[in-house]
């Protein structure tokens, strides 16, 4: 069974105010970034190194009704991180997995991989490239933070407990008993690719409507979190 | 993409053995072990409250004891309002404070200079001092023209600020007042001003009536005119437990926004016509009997009698004077019985009952009606309004939440008012989870208004001094009610307590009579012309030499803020503070101005930042919380509390050394409001809450003199206390400073409710819940088990303090107005004692279905300002707003770069259909123009944004927000929106109508 810690994302209780965005900078004293008004509410309009955590705003009809959909975008902390399966392959110390959290963590060392194929073998689009230093960026768990008992920064400052974060099996349950809930009023309620991530996205719309890499592409079923088997594991139902 | 990008199945199914070769260590724990130690373990922690909004959230702010600086702030996970979160304007204030261009020293610019010069305290103060002792000496009026004295001085005004604390700005109208200012002004009045003129007139005090956490205990949450999603972030968190345990949200707005995305019920409502909506819901209420009884006929003013002059005929209320263009309200009075007690019928049959002829009145807002008038369609409409008054049951509650969509109209104080008798109708009033409550966006303007830096009222909404009203007797007399009915406990028969407590605080050295004859008189005219727009419109005529502008940005936050722009030139001297540059402190530099043709000397003095402060700041919920200062104040700036002193202190050396006009109250001003030199807030705050005078014994208890008040009951009209302002008075006592308290214990009932009596302060008297008599029954049983607010135990009250101590249903629960009963009908407000329909000034309509008088007859306007009324020149209705992450004019937030970076620029939210018509496609440079000016920002071509059909016509209507303008970083061509806003306002407060004018559209 996978120990460590998690986050669970209730997207149907996001207000898109973008606290954790902002949160997440004036953790970490990241510079802000120059932007301009595109004709969206969204902004940056993506991920970067001073951008480890991105709200991004869809505007999409769902059976005919009007929808303004929020993804409070992160790194998932796979599991079983295919950036570091990967990396491994060039340099095991360049993204290495914490063993107490089993945050994800892109070191200096990054900078000597290959970009482009480490962003490419993640499914969720997440690794941006630093033009000025060439490392990796993503984001890392606050684990500056969480190693020392606190909430990382985006799930500390989030006004709705749409962000939730503790280990992982409290995490998981918390995300089926939401679920069972949230079913309620929408029967298509989601949770993403729960067994492969440390971030637990429930959507209650397809995930697609959200983001076009808000699950990840291989999944062939409509990714559900069902419950569990006697070992505590979750399961994909098709 | 390459073929196998993202195959995440493929990439897990071999991952057990890539994750054994990876390992989890190779020593990385032992090496980062220094990088995972906190910065801020070693810092000292302060807290502190947000400067933004008036949720008050906590925040905690750690400062490096080397630096002196801060090196984090985030939420306060105590604060029970919070709980440690914070939306990103919160989240981003240590980057406002640490990494932002503030302002550090004094800055001066010459009279046609085309630049800004760095200059010294001791060069400025002495010199601004200067320059106010010669305007004020050459322009003081003893006596107006009718020989009435006066003691006022109207070539200086002063406005702002809700940025100061509860201290400072008590202390900067009482340092206006001393120099004789009727022209005070601020945020409170183009923020809430409608709210206050509303909510006192239905219910006694003009404030949210509720509080932030107790959103959660309602069952239906109606936000129309709000935003509260994005404006007021963290009510959402209360928002969301209440729709987690079952509440139903609805979102009625011009807009589909982020509160409509969270929202189970949704309507689109054409900017301007909320009456329409509430009196069809009123009509709908009583139509379906779905009003709470005997709530109603009990606890309102439902079954008192009007007398037979009063009347109601196509738009106009009994008593208009056409020649005026006011009312005579004295038409609008009830029967009195021979005791002088208004004439009752708990039946409600009386066809001139209160209740009858509201339901006369409202018999005209039939569905077809209403939905032609707000565009909602008739089914949307049923829809929400059976939700909304299925809360007519003791056992369901339902509160409103509304902000500047209601009241920034010309019929603002209207809007609330429709708002305010559908909750008395339903018996929402008092309950948890019930109440009208105002969304306050400043984290200080409920205390701006509470200690009044404004033009009508004295601090704890005393009415201002009129030059009619030359004795404390005649003032009294004038505004002291009287109710005979035994029932009534008429509060505001103490007003001659809390005047005199205030003329003490401020001039203790004299009797009372002197004090009061010391203070301004205004002229026997509206209010209104003492007011925001008023002043714009006096000083666009030259009539001001002297301009104070604290924490606010008139040029971009202000409505027709081209007017002034051009009103500031034409001043001698403009002082500034703030943090940092704005539109209005760079006026004289401003688009097609040119420096070398404006004569006025400018100053900016930088003020210091909310975490570098001490002092309280009263949220919307009315809690006064206290801030500990963080940091120190950065390079030279100061609180303004320490520049207020300053100046006063300048100003009255000069007067000492050398006379002048009327030096008396320069010379008494009570200002032992420091220490060792410095400004003291703990000081000030002990004088606002009140300190005995004289030795006096309150229930057995002996207070020497100079000890604190225990509360406003202690408060004499001898001259024996005095009290700064009568509704904080409790705030400071012998036991302490109660805003600074941060106890989160409760007893079980007031942790049902979410109440946390211990937790700051909270006026008046730490009640909690307003009107919470009416959530009982006459026994003291509260009307709904679930949901206890106040009940008697049988010897006393348990849970909130009760509004009025009295035993049950020994008193009328409204006790701070006369008949002790909420006013379904509101004879106080100059437009009508019942909300009546009225276009907005700038409207597609030329002719509205309800009566003949297309706008509101008493509205304030400008003469020579012309209107676009169904003109073809501005087809398109507007309406302007704020978005989460920029602020106000966005002078902070504009300046803060974790901000910009999310909300850059201006941009207009248009509707597909209007885009199409136009040619514009998403992101395009886009043109607005009004008849007051244009303005350019980005098309932000959307869905959310639809046609209405008004009337059986097409409508378009588009949204700005108003927190860009010139100054801006990345700004372009960008301008404030509010160069396209009119003069315009409500008749009662003034407010500008800025929700609701007439537009064109097209492409740059």
């Amino acid at each position: 069974m996978t120990t460590g810690k998690s986050f669970f994302i209730d997207q149907t209780r996001c207000t898109a105010c973008r606290g954790c965005q902002v949160a997440c900078k004036q953790w970490k004293k990241f510079p802000s970034i120059p932007t301009v008004q595109l004709g969206s509410y969204q902004n940056p309009q993506d991920l970067g190194p001073s951008t480890f955590k991105l709200v991004r705003f869809s505007e999409v009809k769902v059976e005919g009704k009007l929808r303004w959909l929020f993804f409070p975008e992160q790194c998932r902390h796979c599991i079983d991180p295919p950036c570091k399966m990967t990396a491994d392959m060039y340099d095991p110390l360049a993204i290495v997995q914490d063993e107490a959290t089993g945050a994800v963590l892109y070191t200096e060392r990054t900078k000597a991989l290959n970009a482009d194929e480490i962003r490419n073998a993640c499914p969720y689009d997440i690794p941006r490239k630093d033009p000025v230093t060439g490392v990796l960026t993503k984001c890392n768990m606050c684990i500056d933070r969480v190693s020392n008992g606190l909430l990382p920064a985006c799930v500390k400052t989030c006004p709705t407990n749409t962000m939730h974060f503790g280990d992982r099996g409290e995490m998981l349950d918390l995300a089926r008993t939401r679920l069972d809930q949230v079913r309620q009023k929408h029967p298509q309620a989601v949770v993403v690719d729960a067994k492969d991530v440390r971030v637990l996205f429930l959507c209650e719309v397809h995930p697609r409507n959200y983001h076009a890499y808000l699950m990840a592409e291989g999944v062939k079923v409509a990714p559900v979190l069902a419950g569990r088997v006697a070992g505590g594991t979750v399961l994909d139902l098709g | 993409m390459s073929m196998n990008r993202r195959d995440f199945l493929k990439l897990t199914a071999t991952s057990a053995g890539i994750t054994a070769f990876g390992g989890l260590g190779f020593g990385f724990s032992a090496t980062q072990a220094r990088a995972y130690e906190l910065k801020t373990a070693k810092a000292k922690t302060t807290p502190s409250i947000c400067c933004y909004c008036a949720v008050g959230c906590g925040l905690l702010v750690s400062t490096d004891h080397e630096t002196g600086r801060s090196i984090n702030i985030e939420g306060d996970p105590d604060h029970p309002v919070n709980e440690g979160t914070l939306c990103p304007k919160g989240a981003s204030i240590w980057q406002t404070v640490e990494q932002s261009p503030r302002v550090t020293k004094v800055l001066y610019r010459a009279p046609y200079s085309d630049k800004w010069e760095e200059k010294s305290w001791d060069w400025a103060l002495p010199r601004i001092a200067r320059k106010i002792k010669q305007v004020r000496d050459a322009s003081f009026q003893a006596k107006n023209a009718k020989g009435q004295v006066v003691n006022r001085c109207e070539a200086l005004a002063s406005l702002g600020s809700a940025a100061l604390d509860n201290e400072e700005g008590w202390l900067l109208q009482a340092m206006m007042r001393a120099l004789g200012l009727t022209y005070i002004d601020s945020h409170a009045r183009i923020c809430h001003s409608s709210t206050v003129g509303a909510l006192a007139e239905s219910f006694g005090r003009g404030a949210m009536s509720n509080h932030w956490i107790d959103l959660k205990n309602s069952d239906v949450i109606l936000i129309m005119g709000s935003n509260a999603a994005e404006n007021h972030p963290i009510s959402f968190k209360w928002v969301t437990r209440a729709m987690e345990q079952g509440a139903t949200l609805i979102h009625v707005d011009p807009r589909f926004t982020r509160t409509s995305a969270k929202a189970d019920l949704h309507a689109h409502i054409r900017s301007g016509t909320d009456i329409a909506f509430f009196g069809g819901l009123i009509k709908f209420i009583l139509d379906n009997n779905l009003h709470q009884m005997p709530y109603v006929s009990e606890y309102t003013n439902a079954a008192l009698i009007l007398t037979e002059s009063y009347g109601f005929k196509d738009g106009l209320f009994s008593g208009f004077d056409e020649a005026k263009i006011a009312y005579d309200r004295k038409s609008w009075g009830y029967e009195l019985d021979a005791a002088g007690i208004p004439k009752t019928d708990p039946t409600l049959a009386h066809p001139r009952c209160v209740f009858q002829q509201m339901k006369v009145h409202y018999s005209r807002y039939d569905i077809d009606t209403v939905s032609g008038v707000t565009g909602i369609s008739k089914e949307d409409l049923e829809r929400i309004w059976s939700v909304f008054a299925a809360t007519g049951k003791t056992d369901k509650v339902g509160t409103v939440l509304y902000a500047m969509g209601q009241c920034q109209h010309t019929v603002g104080v209207q809007n609330i008012r429709a708002t305010a008798m559908v909750q008395l109708l339903l018996g929402n009033m008092g309950m948890a989870g019930g109440g009208v409550n105002a969304l306050r966006g400043e984290s200080n303007v409920q205390g701006t208004t509470d200690i009044a830096l404004v033009c009508d009222i004295l601090p704890g909404y005393l009415g201002v001094p009129r030059a009619s009203l030359p004795t404390i007797k005649d003032y009294l007399a004038a505004f002291t009610p009287a109710n005979k009915d035994p029932k009534s406990a008429n509060w505001w028969s103490n007003y001659p307590k809390y005047l005199v407590s205030y003329l003490k605080s401020i001039y203790e050295q004299v009797d009372p009579e002197t004090a009061y004859s010391w203070l301004p008189k205004v002229e026997d005219v509206r209010i209104i012309d003492y007011s925001w727009l008023s002043i714009f419109d006096r000083m666009n005529k030259g009539e001001f030499k002297g301009l104070f502008v604290w924490g606010q940005n008139p040029c971009a936050g202000g409505a027709n803020a081209g007017k002034n722009r051009r009103a500031m030139q034409t001043v001698d001297m403009v002082v500034n503070v703030n943090l940092f540059p704005n539109e209005s402190s760079d006026f004289w530099r401003g688009p097609d101005v040119d420096p070398k043709k404006v004569k006025t000397e400018v100053f900016f003095l930088p003020a210091c930042i909310s975490v570098e402060k001490e002092g309280s700041v009263a949220n919307s919920g009315r809690w006064l919380q206290w801030r500990v200062p963080g940091p120190k104040p950065m390079g030279q700036s100061r609180s303004d509390g320490d520049i207020i002193l300053a100046l006063f202190k300048e100003i009255r050396a000069l007067y000492a050394k050398e006379g002048g006009a009327f030096p008396e109250p320069i010379k008494g001003l009570y200002l032992d409001c420091e220490t060792n030199g410095a400004y003291d807030a703990k000081k000030a705050a002990k004088r606002i809450s009140g300190t005995f005078l004289k030795e006096t014994t309150v229930a057995g208890t002996v207070f020497k003199p100079g000890q604190q008040v225990p509360g406003f009951a202690a408060l004499a009209d001898d001259g024996s206390t005095c009290c700064g302002c009568w509704i904080f008075s409790g705030s400071y006592t012998e036991a302490g400073n109660q805003m600074a308290r941060r106890d989160r214990t409760q007893t079980s009932i007031q942790e049902k409710i979410g109440l946390f009596p211990n937790w700051s302060w909270s006026w008046p008297a730490n009640r909690r819940i307003l009107y919470n008599r009416a959530s009982t029954d006459a026994s003291g049983k509260p009307l709904d088990p679930n949901r206890v607010v106040i009940n008697w135990t049988g010897d006393k009250w348990e849970g909130d303090v009760p509004d009025g101590g009295y035993k049950p249903g020994e008193k009328l629960p409204f006790i701070m107005l006369a008949e002790g009963r909420g006013h379904l009908f509101g004879p106080g407000r100059v437009d009508g004692p019942f909300p009546e329909h009225y276009e907005p000034m700038e409207s597609p309509l030329s002719v509205q279905p309800f009566s003949t008088r297309l706008t509101n007859p008493t509205a304030l306007v400008f003469a020579g300002e012309p209107k676009a009324v169904r003109d073809p020149r501005f087809p398109y209705a507007c309406t302007t707003y704020r978005v989460t992450e920029q602020w106000q004019s966005g002078t902070m937030t504009r300046q803060t770069g974790w901000l910009r970076e999310c909300q850059p620029q201006g941009f207009c939210e248009i509707s597909p259909e209007l885009a199409k018509e136009l040619g514009l496609r998403n992101g395009d440079a886009t043109i607005l123009t009004s008849l007051r000016g244009e303005v350019q920002v980005t098309a932000m071509v959307t869905e959310r944004i639809k046609p209405f059909t008004i009337m059986g016509e097409t409508l378009h209507l588009v949204g700005i927000p108003w927190q860009f303008g010139w100054m801006q970083p990345n700004g372009g061509k960008a301008d404030s929106a509010n160069l396209l806003s009119p003069s315009a306002g409500d008749p009662n407060t003034g407010i500008p109508e800025t929700k609701a004018f007439m537009v064109n559209v097209r492409k740059a």
